[in-house]
């Protein structure tokens, strides 16, 4: 039965390697210094990924930076704030729900509202918006989740010691919480960076460098898209698909060893 | 001195229910500023509950409810209108059970006279130390002050919480079974310490340990099934008690 379970969990991590390995293989050669800081030309044949880089991170920054206090501030009045009853489970239930919306029912609501009943148009703005209401469900969870996990007794504590209850939740509530809201956001950055049909809608996929969040931009998992489906060029295709990756991996293992390092002061 | 000021805490027919339990009965007593006054009785007679209420600590549990007044002072303890937390600053609590805040030690102790409006660091290291050294704690956490304090033993975290509620500064202390994890000597040494700190705090003190509410208080409320069976100096309670109830709970005749 061990060896069973072992098989399987085997064969899940085989296919995360598979993933990595084929498309550091297939795409790492193209990644040169060149390929990341020069502009895509000849619509992506030839050319690096440089403005498709600065989208994403806009883009991605935009979207948590919006989602994060949105969904921590949710969660703080949920656990907070109220007692459990039909007014949570409502919300609650909401935001399940807006968790399993297609992202491309996401994106047509974000061409709709932000881009042209706002008029926003195609703008890192707009996919920014419309990418913060993607990833608010998994914040506000991940963040309940992690202040529910902080021990009654530490409030108790901070209200003997005559701390007010905003005074109790800003100084040992959250931070004792912070490493759940963290995998939450960080979560959400992975899903952001990867996010394709929303963004097709709301972002649109100008391959000029976007200066201002007004400007259209086109985020690298857009590009590869793009790349790919149009057959312009396969080795650019997966030279973005390695970035993308690699970033992805990077970004989570900083977040992790922040984190590591966050516990060890504290506990 | 007219009636309101001659006693630091004053509770007129107090009541306390959480839901449909009654967990005190009707119960009157004062305190008096600068005296170290025990309350003992068998487990749930009611004695943490009546220390939870002179804080309001009691509005935390869900279905709680209370009849009766409470004065600290001139200041109506139970009026819905009561700022808890310029209350909870004059009357500090120590849980029976030590929480330390996950932070290191200086901060667990500077944190509450910080938010009070304390800013120099100088004045908060300080009275650190001054309250560790009254808890009886500096010697041995003078070096790790930055230290988590949740690496503490139990018997420490017990003390840094009393450390906690001193450098607070508050005008009462409430002490509930401070002692309950500590060897002899370190309880001896907080006995002690209670005594000193008497000159400048009233002191409320919840035990079990009749023998150290014999021993550390100048007068004792006995709590018998939620109603007060009798209150005294203690030695005179201890000797010649009033009620035979009291007679056999200090002779350990039961409870």
């Amino acid at each position: 039965m061990k060896s069973l379970l072992w098989a399987l969990t085997g064969f899940t991590l085989l296919i995360l390697v598979f993933i990595i390995v084929d498309i550091s293989v297939k795409g790492l050669p193209q990644v040169t210094p060149l390929f990341l800081f020069q502009d895509p030309q000849d619509m992506g044949r030839a050319g690096g990924i440089f403005s498709t880089i600065v989208a994403t991170a806009y883009i991605t920054a935009l979207a948590l930076l919006i989602a994060s206090p949105l969904g921590v501030g949710t969660a703080i009045y949920l656990t907070e704030y109220t007692r459990e009853g039909a007014a949570t489970r409502i919300i609650r239930f909401g935001a399940e729900c807006l968790a399993g919306v297609p992202s491309i029912i996401l994106g047509l609501f974000g061409f709709v509202l932000f881009v042209m009943k706002l008029g926003f148009g195609w703008s890192i703005l707009s996919g920014g918006l419309t990418l913060a209401i993607m990833v608010l469900p998994i914040i506000i969870r991940t963040s309940e989740e992690a202040i529910k996990a902080v021990p009654q007794e530490y409030r108790l504590a901070c209200y003997s010691l005559g701390l007010s209850q905003w005074q109790a939740i800003t100084r040992i509530v959250l931070p004792a919480a912070l490493p759940g809201i963290t995998t939450g956001v960080m979560l959400s950055v992975g899903r952001s960076l990867g996010e394709t049909a929303v963004l097709l809608f709301t972002a649109g996929a100008a391959l000029r460098t976007p200066l201002s969040i007004f400007d259209s931009g086109r985020t690298m998992a857009v590009h590869f898209y793009i790349l790919a489906r149009e057959g312009l060029s396969m080795p650019n295709a997966y030279g973005t698909a390695a970035v993308l990756v690699i970033s992805i991996l990077l970004i989570n293992l900083t977040a992790y060893t922040l984190m590591q390092r966050f516990m060890r002061r504290y506990s | 001195m007219n009636q309101v000021t001659q006693f630091k805490l004053r509770i007129e027919h107090l009541s306390f229910f959480y839901g449909d339990f009654q967990a005190l009965k009707d119960i009157s007593l004062e305190v008096r500023g600068h005296e170290i006054f025990g309350l003992m009785g068998p487990a749930k007679s009611g004695k943490s509950t009546l220390l939870r209420v002179l804080n309001r600590m009691s509005d935390l549990i869900p279905g709680a409810r209370v009849e009766g007044k409470a004065w600290l002072d001139g200041l109506d303890i139970l009026a819905p209108d009561c700022d808890l937390v310029a209350l909870r600053r004059r009357v500090g609590l120590v849980l029976s059970k030590p929480v330390p805040l996950p932070r290191s030690i200086l901060e667990n102790l500077t944190l509450a006279p910080r938010l009070a409006g304390k800013r120099d660091a100088g004045e908060l290291a300080a009275l650190a130390e001054a309250a560790l050294k009254a808890a009886q704690l500096w010697d041995e956490v003078k070096d790790r002050l930055r230290d988590s304090a949740l690496k503490l033993s139990g018997g420490q975290q017990q003390r840094l919480c009393l450390a906690r509620t001193l450098a607070m500064e508050p005008e009462v202390i409430l002490l509930d079974e401070p002692t309950s994890g500590l060897d002899p000597i370190s309880t001896a040494k907080i006995e002690e310490t209670l005594f000193q700190l008497k000159k400048n705090y009233t002191i409320i003190l919840v035990s079990n340990n009749t023998k150290q509410i014999a021993r550390a208080t100048d007068r004792v409320a006995f709590l018998l099934m939620s109603r007060l069976v009798e209150v005294g100096d203690t030695h005179q309670v201890f000797t010649v008690p009033q009620d035979k109830r009291t007679d056999d709970y200090i002779s350990g005749r039961f409870g």
